[in-house]
C-alpha cells in the first residue's frame, strides 16, 4: 500500500468508526434495550478481566512503591511514599493500565467473537429471526464496557493501594490506619473525578472499536484474526490519545 | 391459467463497487414448487436470495414476495414477512454461544414472544423430530458434525413453519451420503410443509433430486430455464459444463 492510499484508508476508517459510534448512541438512548443480554455481557466482561486486572494492579502497586523508595530516601522524603504512589495510581496508572489490559483482553475477544459471527452468517441469521443484531450484539457489549471499565478501575486502584501498603512495609513499619490516612489526605476530589470520568470513555473506546472491527470483519477465516488483532492495536492507541486529551481538559478546567 | 407466483424478481440489479453481480435478473417462484438456481461459485446466487429477505437491497429493479415490494417495507412489516420465509444459511449459522435448544428457541421467542415455555418446548422437540435429531437438544454447536449442523439449522428455520424456504447451498461441504439425506429432507419438507422453495446449489445430484424446475444463472442474468432433464439434454456449450460430471 502506498502512502496516498494508506492515508485515504485511515481517513475512511476514522469516518466509519465515527458513524458507528453515532449509530451506537442513537440506539443507546432508545427505550428498546436487550437488558438481559446487557447484564450477561457485564458479567462476562467484568468476570473475564477481573483476575488479570487484579494481578497486574497488585504487581503495579508493589513495584511502584519499591522502586520509588530509593529516590525519596535520597531527598529524605520517605514519609511521602504512600501519598506519591497513591497519586500516581489513582490519577494515571490505574486507569490507563487497566484500560490497556482490557483493550487486550476484552477488545480482542469481542473482535474475534463478532468477527466469527459475521463470517459464519450468524449476524444475518439473527437479523432474519426478528432481532436487530446491532442492538443485540453491539449495543449490549459497548454498554457493558462503559459500565464495567470504571468498576474494574476502582478495583484495580484498591488492589494497587493495598499492594503499595505491603510494599511500604517491606522496609519499615507503617500501620494500615496510618497508611490509609496518608493516602486519603493526599488525594483530593480533583484528583479522583477526572480520573474516574475518563474511564467511561476508555470503556466506550474499547467496546466500540472491538465491535466495529468484528461487526465489519471481512469474509473468510483470516478476517476474524485481523479483526481481533486490529481491535487490540487500535483501541490501545485510542486509549492513549484519549488520556492525552483528558489530561489537557482537566488541566484547562483547573483540576490539577 | 398462470400459476400463482410467491416470489418475483424483475430486472434485479445489484453491484458492489465495480463488481456487477446481478445485471437484470428475472425469475418467478411458483407456489409449492422446488426451484433450483444453478450457478458458478461467486456468480451472485447468495446475493439473489439475500435480496428476498431484506439482508441486501437491490440497486435497481424489483423483488416482490407475496406481492409486496421488499425494499418498501417498514421494519415491522419486514419482520412480519421474515416469519413467513425460512433461510438456511450456507454455513448453517448456528449461534456458537448457545445450545441447540437455545438456538431453536431464539427465533420463536423473538417472533412470537407470547408463547409460554411449554409451547416453546413442544415446538422445539417437534422441529428436532422432523430432522431426526431429538437427541442433540442439549449439545453445543461445536459438538455437532457438518451434517448435523445443517439439520439443526434446518430445524431452526422450520420452527416458524415458513411458507417459503430459501436454501443456500444446502449440501456444499458434506459427504455424498449426507448430501443425499439432506436432499431427501428437502423433498420431505416440500410435501409436509407445502413450502415453495428456492434451492441454490452447484451440486448436480442434489439439483436432480429436488428440482421441479431449474434456472441457470450466468453472468448476472438468467441464462436458461427448464426442467432438469430438458437442460441436461441441451447442446448449449455454456450449459454443458454444469452437467459434465453426471
Ligand atoms: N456484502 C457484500 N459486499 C461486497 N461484495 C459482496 C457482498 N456479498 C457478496 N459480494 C460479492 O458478490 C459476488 C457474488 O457473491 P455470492 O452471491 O456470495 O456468490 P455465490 O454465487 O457463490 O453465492 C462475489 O464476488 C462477492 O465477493
Ligand atoms: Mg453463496
Amino acid at each position: 500500500m502506498d502512502n496516498q492510499s494508506g492515508y485515504k484508508h485511515f481517513i475512511e476508517e476514522v469516518g466509519n468508526i465515527s458513524a458507528f459510534t453515532w449509530k451506537f448512541f442513537k440506539a443507546f438512548f432508545n427505550r428498546k434495550q436487550e437488558w438481559k443480554e446487557i447484564i450477561r455481557q457485564c458479567y462476562i466482561i467484568g468476570y473475564q478481566s477481573m483476575p488479570l486486572v487484579g494481578i497486574t494492579a497488585f504487581i503495579m502497586g508493589l513495584v511502584l512503591t519499591v522502586q520509588s523508595r530509593p529516590t525519596l530516601e535520597e531527598f529524605g522524603a520517605v514519609s511521602y511514599l504512600p501519598a506519591m504512589v497513591a497519586l500516581s495510581v489513582v490519577r494515571e496508572i490505574g486507569p490507563v493500565v487497566t484500560a490497556l489490559i482490557c483493550a487486550g483482553k476484552i477488545g480482542s475477544s469481542i473482535g474475534a467473537e463478532l468477527g466469527s459471527m459475521r463470517v459464519t452468517e450468524q449476524i444475518d441469521a439473527m437479523e432474519v429471526s426478528g432481532t436487530n443484531p446491532f442492538r443485540y450484539l453491539v449495543v449490549t457489549r459497548v454498554t457493558a464496557c462503559i459500565f464495567m471499565l470504571p468498576v474494574l478501575v476502582v478495583v484495580a486502584d484498591g488492589i494497587s493501594l493495598y499492594a503499595s501498603y505491603l510494599g511500604v512495609n517491606l522496609k519499615g513499619v507503617l500501620t494500615w490506619n496510618l497508611y490509609y490516612h496518608q493516602v486519603f489526605e493526599s488525594l483530593s476530589f480533583s484528583d479522583i473525578l477526572p480520573a474516574y470520568i475518563k474511564t467511561y470513555f476508555f470503556g466506550l473506546a474499547i467496546g466500540i472499536i472491538g465491535c466495529y472491527k468484528g461487526y465489519n470483519s471481512n469474509k473468510g477465516t483470516e478476517g476474524v484474526g485481523i479483526a481481533a488483532n486490529s481491535a487490540v492495536v487500535v483501541s490501545s492507541l485510542v486509549v492513549f490519545i484519549m488520556d492525552l486529551i483528558a489530561v489537557q481538559i482537566a488541566d484547562m478546567l483547573g483540576y490539577t | 391459467m398462470k400459476e400463482e407466483a410467491v416470489v418475483v424478481t424483475n430486472n434485479l440489479v445489484k453491484s458492489f463497487g465495480n463488481n456487477h453481480v446481478l445485471k437484470g435478473f428475472n425469475m418467478e417462484l411458483h407456489k409449492g414448487e422446488n426451484l433450483v438456481v444453478l450457478g458458478k461459485s461467486g456468480s451472485g446466487k447468495s446475493v439473489l436470495i439475500k435480496c428476498m429477505v431484506g439482508l441486501l437491497y437491490p440497486d435497481n429493479g424489483s423483488v416482490k414476495v407475496f406481492g409486496q415490494e421488499v425494499a418498501d417495507l417498514t421494519v415491522s412489516e419486514l419482520d412480519e414477512l421474515r416469519t413467513r420465509i425460512g433461510f438456511l444459511f450456507q454455513s448453517s449459522a448456528l449461534y456458537d454461544s448457545m445450545t441447540v435448544r437455545e438456538n431453536l428457541e431464539f427465533p420463536l421467542k423473538r417472533h412470537l414472544p407470547k408463547l409460554n415455555q411449554k409451547e416453546v418446548d413442544d415446538l422445539v422437540m417437534e422441529a428436532l423430530a422432523n430432522v431426526g435429531l431429538e437427541r442433540a437438544v442439549d449439545l453445543m454447536p461445536s459438538e455437532l458434525s457438518g451434517g448435523m449442523r445443517k439439520r439443526i439449522g434446518l430445524a431452526r428455520t422450520l420452527i416458524l413453519k415458513p411458507e417459503i424456504m430459501l436454501y443456500d447451498e444446502p449440501t456444499t461441504g458434506l459427504d455424498p451420503v449426507t448430501s443425499r439425506e439432506i436432499s431427501n429432507l428437502i423433498l420431505e419438507i416440500q410435501s409436509n410443509y407445502k413450502t415453495s422453495s428456492i434451492i441454490i446449489t452447484h451440486d448436480m445430484d442434489c439439483a436432480r433430486t429436488v428440482a421441479n424446475r431449474v434456472i441457470i444463472l450466468i453472468d448476472g442474468e438468467r441464462y436458461a430455464m427448464g426442467t432438469f432433464d430438458e437442460l441436461m439434454k441441451s447442446d448449449d456449450p455454456q450449459l454443458k459444463p454444469f452437467f459434465a460430471a453426471l
